[in-house]
């Protein structure tokens, strides 16, 4: 899946719900099974392959980067570092804050406008009800980077382009966090509690916002990563839009980096220093919130 | 999808009389936004795709462009487009190696997850699942530089044992030089829908089976894997998508090979055309095409989500 859904794209509620969170069933009573562990373990490797590549490849200078053996590590670590930091004054600092500021403020906008329509569409009925769902439920089969190319034109019309606001902007509607949204209201808020408040005289924002936000919190968490890698990982879209490298975020960056690197090749330790740097905050985060990935999906449904 | 009766129709009617502008308070960020970023771009897309440029004289001259309606024509050329017939069957290929594989290894993967023998599962879940966090660029460039013969490690495994080594970059083995990093990102992915949907099988069934004396394979192949055959078709069709759109992986390889032309995948094809050719009707229609194939691929994909995610809801 090239980008995964591109990458963010696919995922899936659907196959989540109704789970028990109980894992480790009896397991430890049985005998350990060397081909099953073996299997997994050589996925494992296949996977951190890469990973530990960038790890020691970062270490080593431009000349040893294509002489000494794949895996042996070098010193040269801070002196990538500093060369990286350097480079036109510290733009790679910058595209770093670029990519914080596209993929965290427009996740976070994105999740707040998929919560809020996710609840409308889950606990009201109403005319036209089944037709806003399908119209947006049928954006989530079209493809972003279709849409890129339009989008451009049209952003180049209002004189939008190559401005923060190109790529922020589109990246804040997602119908898949919608989609998610609204299995998450309908799973994890009653309608008795929400008719209770409404009872005792509460508005109805401040019911979403009080009552059904928190209930909703752990799935909410998840459409936030979702949506943050997609926007993370949407690499056409800032491709298309932005023409200043001030503005770029750290992909559209760094595979310009690679580019120069076809006629300068000592830039080539500046892009594997670069990916290990930008790679380094995502992994962490995704590690702290690993739980949110999978359990989630599950305990929202248990509560249904 | 059908609304299904409330429990208490009339307490629930008088509670929503008066709540009738509510839902589209809720709703009108998400409905505002849809329009201006997805409806009115493929509502352009669209026109474009029917429009082109007419240059009468020599092209010079502030008149001598003018655009006009050209009906079906830039479809047409499009689908008679040679490069855009080469890329298609480029990326088809590319599906047919990458998405069974893809699925096949992520239910393996999670189908061992799930089974009782299997140890450090933790460890090898996080690992596998790893590589969803790193975007499809810089996972390309890391797969990039350990394809270059100078840097991999597997040229020199090779050169060790004295074999001859595949040039990975080559004309000849750049799809699956590709296809490997696309699996790299993606497995892991699936393998968690996949295993998510194994975890929340109730494991009386297979205590039961086990009584019958079924083994554990029989288990994982004869009652596993149908009950997460909803799944296992979900991930294949959104990997089927993700696979027509395929983009920053070759762009991003571009510079170290010379075998991926500038029109390898379809999208790439587009992006030339608006951009380096400024043809940007023919991109249109381009596009177009892309989204209607897209979109029949994945219609089957819809019918399954209505009918099974929303019974819960009342």
């Amino acid at each position: 899946m090239s980008d995964l859904l591109d990458r963010s794209a696919p995922g899936t509620p659907i196959a989540a719900p109704s789970g028990k969170g109980g894992d480790r069933r009896g397991r430890g009573h049985d005998r350990p099974s060397w081909a099953a562990t073996g299997i997994l373990l050589i996925g494992a490797l296949y996977c951190l392959l890469p990973v530990v590549w960038v790890l020691v490849a970062s270490s080593k200078s431009a000349a040893e980067l294509f002489s000494t053996f794949t895996f042996a590590p070098s010193t040269f670590l801070l002196d990538n570092v500093a060369d990286l930091a350097a480079y036109r004054g510290g733009l790679f600092w910058r595209w770093m804050a670029n990519t914080a500021l596209y993929a965290g403020v427009g996740a976070l906008l994105s999740t707040i406008v998929s919560a809020m329509a996710g609840y409308g569409l889950a606990k009201y009925s109403f005319t036209g009800k089944k037709v806003v769902f399908n119209t947006l439920l049928a954006g989530v089969l079209v493809p972003a980077v279709v849409l890129a190319i339009p989008q451009y034109l049209l952003f180049a019309q209002v004189g939008l382009t190559n401005t923060y606001w190109a790529v922020l902007l589109p990246s804040i509607i997602s119908p898949y966090g919608i989609y998610l949204a609204r299995i998450y209201a309908a799973a994890a808020v009653p309608d008795d509690v929400v008719e209770a408040a409404r009872t005792d005289g509460a508005k109805e924002l401040k019911i979403f916002r009080s009552i059904a936000v928190p209930m909703m919190a752990p799935g909410l968490v998840t459409v936030f990563l979702f949506q943050f890698v997609g926007i993370w990982n949407n690499y056409m879209l800032p491709y298309i839009m932005l023409g200043d490298d001030k503005l770029f975020p750290l992909t559209v960056g760094l595979s310009g980096l690679l580019n120069q690197g076809a006629s300068q090749p000592a830039m080539y330790t500046s892009v594997i220093t670069g990916a290990l740097l930008s790679i380094i905050p995502l992994i962490a985060l995704f590690l702290t919130l690993q739980r949110y990935w999978q359990v989630d999906l599950a305990a929202g449904a248990v509560k249904s | 999808m059908p609304t299904s009766p409330s429990p208490a129709p009339v307490r629930r009617r008088r509670a929503q009389r008066g709540l009738a502008g509510a839902p589209w308070m809720f709703l009108g960020p998400a409905i505002t936004l849809f329009t201006l970023f997805m409806a009115l771009p493929i509502g352009y897309a669209a026109y474009l795709s029917l429009r082109t440029v007419k240059v009468s004289g020599l092209g010079l001259g502030s008149g001598a462009r003018t655009e006009v309606w050209a009906g079906l024509e830039n479809y047409g050329r499009a689908l008679a487009d040679s490069e855009f017939l080469a890329s298609v069957g480029r990326v088809g290929l590319y599906g047919l190696v990458l998405v069974p594989t893809m699925i096949v290894l992520a239910l393996l993967f999670a189908l061992l997850l799930d089974s009782r023998g299997a140890r450090a599962t933790g460890f090898s879940r996080i690992s596998i699942f790893l590589p969803y966090a790193v975007p499809a660029v810089i996972s390309s460039l890391l797969w990039g530089f350990l394809y270059l013969p100078a840097v991999s490690p597997f040229y020199y495994v090779f050169e060790q044992l004295g074999w001859d080594a595949p040039t990975l970059l080559s004309s000849r083995w750049i799809l699956f030089a590709i296809a490997n990093i696309a699996l790299w990102g993606g497995v892991g992915f699936n393998m968690i829908v996949i295993y998510t949907a194994l975890k929340a099988i109730p494991t009386d069934i297979y205590e039961a089976a086990r009584i019958d004396g079924a083994t554990e394979r029989m288990i994982a192949l004869r009652i596993k894997v149908p009950i997460v055959l909803p799944s296992l078709i979900m991930t294949f069709v959104f990997s089927m998508i993700a696979t027509l759109q395929v983009f920053a992986e070759p762009v991003t390889l571009r510079p170290l090979t010379n075998t991926i032309s500038t029109t390898w995948s379809p999208l790439m094809k587009v992006y030339r055309d608006a951009f380096t050719r400024d043809d940007i009707y023919s991109a249109a229609a381009t596009s177009i095409i892309i989204a209607a194939a897209t979109f029949i691929l994945s219609f089957g994909f819809l019918r399954l989500v209505q009918n099974r995610a929303f019974n819960q809801e009342k």
